[in-house]
């Protein structure tokens, strides 16, 4: 299995989120913001946490526009799998890979604790390894993690079974509790909680691990 | 050409940071302010030949995320 993680000058998350696809049995190549594709033969591409370009107009709105982000979007829309996490959400949403956005935490302070989430679905390679429903403990590190849509397109990824994770305790003002979402052909997951933050023993936590095992268990069987 | 973009949250959209400008406003005492909504202004330093069209697309695809945000264009 081959795993790309994307750094940006500002990216913070790419080591972690490398080795949490290393741990998980992943080949992992970093690509630079200013490479204008991902190497041949990958399996899905990690865009990482952190401040991109210094989260500077609106987080992730220079990151989109990078020339690596245009061959992460030619690869969504091949269908190729992606993972966002944290500013790699904001930067997915950014690009229109996932819809909605994410604003300003609703009580404008910076958050950055373990947080119950629940499964929403088992219905996606992402979550395969976890039961519908299950609450799993995940770090959140955000100050914009505020996900916001228009009704209309909230009732569409409810009707589609798109809600990956959603917070048992609402920490930032996020419509409908929405942690994380799928693209239309859940190969796309974006979510603000760092599971990559959560899959290993050292990391006071390991709920994140399963995320990385059902992945690199579907890619080992293809 | 000089122009002026003006990028506000969509109506709908809640601002948590002109609430708190709204909040520290009543702390200060002026009671009278019923709302505060915080944007941007971002002024471009444009070559001859450019377009307000030009400036639209600059908004379109750049300066405003128009899943949260409206935009308001003024050429000087």
């Amino acid at each position: 299995m081959r795993a790309a993680v994307v750094v940006f000058p500002g990216s913070n998350c790419d080591r972690d989120l490398a080795v949490a696809f290393e741990q998980a049995g992943f080949k992992v190549s970093m690509v630079w913001h200013k490479d204008s594709q991902l190497p041949d033969g990958i399996d899905i591409v990690g865009v990482p946490g952190g401040f991109s370009y210094g989260d500077y107009l609106r987080c992730g709105a220079i990151a989109a526009q990078s020339p690596i982000c245009q061959a992460v979007v030619a690869h969504a829309e091949r269908g190729g799998y992606a993972l966002g996490i944290c500013n790699g959400f904001q930067i997915l949403t950014e690009t229109g890979v996932l819809p909605g956005a994410l604003l300003r935490n609703a009580g404008l302070k910076y958050i950055c604790r373990t947080v119950g989430l629940t499964v929403a679905t088992e219905n996606c390679a992402f979550t395969d390894g976890y039961a519908a429903g299950e609450v799993i403990g995940v770090p959140i590190a955000h100050h914009d993690g505020n996900y916001y849509a228009d009704d209309a397109t909230v009732q569409r990824l409810k009707d589609e079974d798109r809600i990956a994770f959603t917070y048992v305790d609402n920490p930032n003002g996020s419509v409908a509790d929405i942690a994380g979402i799928l693209s239309e052909n859940r190969r796309v997951l974006g979510m603000m909680p760092h599971p990559e933050r959560a899959s290993d023993e050292g990391h006071g936590g390991t709920d994140g691990a399963a995320m990385f095992r059902a992945l690199s268990g579907m890619f080992a069987e293809a | 050409m000089k122009a002026r973009v003006h990028v506000m949250l969509k109506t709908g959209v809640l601002d948590p940071q002109g609430e708190a400008v709204r909040h520290a406003l009543g702390a200060l005492g002026f009671d009278k302010v019923e709302g505060v909504r915080q944007g941007k202004v971002i002024d471009l330093d444009l070559a001859d030949g450019a377009t307000e069209a030009d400036v639209k697309d600059m908004c379109e695809k750049l300066l405003a995320n128009t899943v949260i945000e409206s935009y308001e264009i003024e050429i000087a």
